[in-house]
């Protein structure tokens, strides 16, 4: 299996869904001369020609509103937010009219799009752009979230999310673009709401989604060093959220960590605890204990933006709380 | 790693204890197993002992004090660690006059707007078996992790978490936010007496059939948590239940006999109209010049040989039980369980009430072995020293109030027991025997019956079994 950079593993996606349906098509800042802030566009303008590749002004409310409205009359856009930070002035359009045409206009409209872009913390931007927006967009009906950790992920989930005919939140990460893995060529579909159990143990559910998967796992790394087995539960769309998953884990290992890489208030790690306490009462042996940022705005400083960050250290912490071994 | 002291339920049905007497001054080295202080429960003076080893640093129960089980009254530690937030944990009232409930109330409001609440009680290790292993779940995955736990011996076990990590991580606070409901980061409240108890440890424990209440929880604040439970049923004490529960318990040993619908009848009809345990009585008057003539014989023969009337009755009674299973019974609400093995109680008089230790597989004891067990037994009983499984499980009862000089009476069932003897005096009386009027020595026996569990006949055939062995006494030797 090629090993492929989270950036090439969702252009290959891109790629590949624009080959298969000539009604899709990407439009967003610099997407499509610039080849993508990111670069996750690279040569697609082309190969697809400035009709499917489309440049847009600095203009998120406008942009995704275009996009909104090609959905309605049967395209469908891929709309990518430079992060998701920008992505705030857009959220009318998301939240008001994507999320709700199909409801509002008595499934006369299918609102079959895709909004993408980085999320959360990268390092050293400050405050207003390392935020983790994934809990305010999956508290929205209508919506679907994807929050993909890996290459391979990133690649299945994006094929699901152009596929699908509802509106689907992607969230992508500048600090994942460069990570490597493993990606199936070819058709190789993650259908969205389905967990994967990315490392089994038995004493602990790890339960976490998107950059948050890379702390978790080398979390399993060195706790198995000290004997500890965990079971990392990677939600992989944190809307749909995959509750069986979670019982079945939980269920096994009597106790668990939420990791997550926003704030705690209302962040998913809340949802998360409340499906536990409800499916899995009797099998708790443990409180649940979350992980999570810090209750601040990002600091700019590099010390104090480490120590905002919810890592490997407070992560392996939490786990041997629950386990009654701190 | 301090090692919190709490008023363990040191029998199956205790509340509370009494501090009788501490064993150990503050500031004493303490070894697990050393005992620290004598308790009276409900029933008896235990010892409680260390669960930890240090020093005694502190205790916070007076000897005379009353406290609920649970209640922390001693704290062990190393000689300079800080146990002021265990200390200040006792709260809640339980612990005595001694002063130290009151700072637990102080450092807890500040903490309310402050910057890093509920650090302080992350950091009282009240976990006394640390291990670097986590031991509940090893159940499973046994290859996979024998390799790792072998490796974890040799390096510290913590080295992925420096010391110098701040307390795990746990909610920070919102600024002007309300303290927050971990419970875990709570002082543990105690004071009230509740046990507390993860769902998990309480499911395991309802399946296995293990009473919490005997449990000594290691989980923070005394949470009784999986691990507990496994290692109460690996170490076979099942608290609660007594050596002699689990005898009463073993399969082989009882027959479960379903309740017919007539037998559910009379249970609930009974029930309605005489108490919870519809009781009838059955009185017989047994002639005992024979046992009597035996007993002096035995008296004659040297101290070794004697036998009191209350030694022949719980024979006779025991061997009469293993010809009458129905009435060595339990009623269990939805069934009765008939026991093949005959473990009868004898009522005994204590200074300030009475307890019930068992001769255990009575039917199988020689009258002497009988004497020998029930005289320790009850000499222990007014001591107050008998262990709780030697007062729990027993499938009939015995009471006899001959050297009191009562000539009859009736005795209380002990439920779930289906029925209980009352012994009277052996007195002289005339009767009238082959139409000759004689002088013969009397005793009148009363049984009490379950009326759900024996009918009267049943009763009836069995006291007949008891007086043909009474009135047989050879029997009862041979």
């Amino acid at each position: 299996m090629a090993v492929l950079t989270y950036r090439d593993a969702l252009t290959q996606a891109l790629r590949e869904e624009l080959q298969r349906d000539d009604t899709v098509f990407l439009m967003g800042e610099e997407v499509a001369q610039y080849n993508g802030a990111y670069k996750v566009s690279k040569g697609l303008l082309d190969e697809f020609g400035p009709m499917r590749i489309v440049d847009t002004p600095i203009t998120e409310l406008g942009f995704a509103g275009v996009g909104v409205g090609a959905a309605m009359v049967g395209l469908r856009p891929i709309v990518e937010f430079m992060t998701w930070n920008f992505a705030l002035l857009a959220l009318d359009e998301v939240v008001n009219a994507a999320a709700k045409m199909l409801y509002m206009s008595g499934g006369q409209y299918k609102m079959p799009m895709v909004f993408r872009g980085p999320n959360g913390a990268a390092l050293q931007l400050s405050a207003q752009h390392s935020q983790a927006w994934e809990s305010w967009l999956a508290h929205i009906p209508g919506l679907k979230v994807c929050t993909p950790g890996t290459p391979a992920d990133a690649k299945g989930l994006l094929k699901s999310a152009i596929r699908d005919d509802n509106p689907v939140v992607f969230l992508e990460g500048e600090m994942l673009y460069n990570t490597k893995g493993e990606v199936p060529e070819g058709e190789h579909i993650v259908p969205l709401g389905v967990a994967e159990l990315k490392r089994e143990g038995d004493h602990c559910s790890l339960i976490t989604h998107g950059k948050m998967v890379l702390v978790a796992m080398k979390v399993a790394d060195d706790l198995a060093k000290d004997g500890i087995n965990i079971d990392v539960v990677d939600l992989r769309t944190v809307r749909p959220i995959d509750v069986d998953a979670i019982s079945r884990s939980v269920q096994k290992t009597n106790r668990a960590v939420v990791l997550e890489e926003g704030w705690e208030i209302c962040g998913m790690g809340s949802q998360v605890v409340d499906f536990i306490q409800r499916e899995c009462f009797d099998d708790l042996d443990a409180p649940v204990l979350r992980v999570h940022q810090e209750d601040v705005p990002m600091p700019y400083a590099k010390n104090l933006e480490r120590a905002a960050k919810p890592d490997a250290g407070k992560t392996m912490a939490a786990i041997k709380k629950v386990m009654y071994l701190d | 790693m301090a090692t919190k002291v709490v008023m363990e339920a040191l029998s199956p049905t205790m509340e509370e204890g009494r501090l009788v007497k501490w064993n150990k001054n503050e500031g004493d080295q303490v070894k697990s197993g050393d005992v620290l202080a004598e308790v009276e429960t409900d029933k008896a003076v235990m010892e409680l002992v260390a669960r930890g080893d240090g020093v005694l640093r502190k205790r916070l129960a007076n000897e005379g004090d009353a406290s609920p089980v649970g209640t922390l009254i001693a704290v062990i530690a190393n000689p300079d660690e800080n146990i002021d937030s265990i200390v200040g944990s006792a709260g809640g009232g339980a612990a005595p006059a001694a002063a130290p409930a009151q700072p637990a109330q102080e450092t807890q409001a500040p903490q309310a707007g402050g910057a890093q609440p509920n650090q302080a009680v992350t950091d009282t290790k009240e976990t006394p078996a640390k291990s670097p292993v986590p031991q509940a779940p090893a159940q499973s995955q046994g290859e996979a992790s024998t390799a790792p736990q072998q490796k974890a011996a040799a390096p510290a076990p913590s080295a992925s978490a420096p010391p110098s990590r701040p307390a795990p991580p746990r909610p920070p606070s919102a600024p002007a936010a309300p303290p927050r409901g971990n419970g875990a980061s709570r002082p543990p409240a105690t004071g009230g007496g509740r046990q507390r108890s993860s769902p998990l440890a309480r499911r395991l424990a309802t399946e296995k059939g293990i009473q919490l209440g005997g449990i000594q929880g290691t989980g923070p604040g005394g949470r009784i948590v999986k691990r507990d439970i496994e290692n109460a049923r690996a170490a076979g004490v099942a608290a609660g239940r007594s050596a002699a529960a689990e005898r009463l318990a073993k399969e082989g040993d009882f027959k479960d006999v379903p309740l017919t619908q007539i037998r559910k009848t009379i249970a609930r009809r009974l029930a309605e109209s005489n108490g919870p345990v519809p009781t009838f009585f059955l009185t017989a008057e047994f002639d005992a010049t024979r046992a009597a003539e035996m007993r002096t014989q035995l008296t004659e023969m040297g101290e070794e040989y004697k036998v009191s009337f209350n030694d022949i009755v719980i024979k006779a009674v025991a061997l009469a039980l293993a010809e009458h299973p129905e009435v060595n019974a339990h009623w269990l609400n939805d069934k009765i369980r008939q026991f093949n093995r005959i473990h009868v109680a004898m009522a005994v008089a204590v200074e300030d009430g009475l307890i019930t230790p068992v001769l255990f597989d009575a039917d199988r004891m020689t009258m002497w072995d009988i004497s020998g067990k029930a005289k320790d037994l009850a000499k222990r009983a007014r001591e107050r020293k008998l262990l709780p499984e030697e007062y729990t499980g027993s499938t009939f009862s015995v009471s006899n109030l001959g050297m009191f000089g009562i000539d009859q009476f009736t005795a209380i069932i002990n439920p779930p027991e289906a029925g209980i003897i009352a012994i009277g005096g052996v007195e002289a009386k005339p009767v009238v025997i082959d139409g000759q009027l004689e002088v013969r020595q009397r005793m009148r026996v009363t049984m009490s019956c379950d009326h759900r569990v024996i009918d009267g006949a049943t009763g009836a055939k069995f006291l007949q079994t008891v007086r043909q062995f009474i009135e047989n006494p050879l029997s009862l030797i041979i």
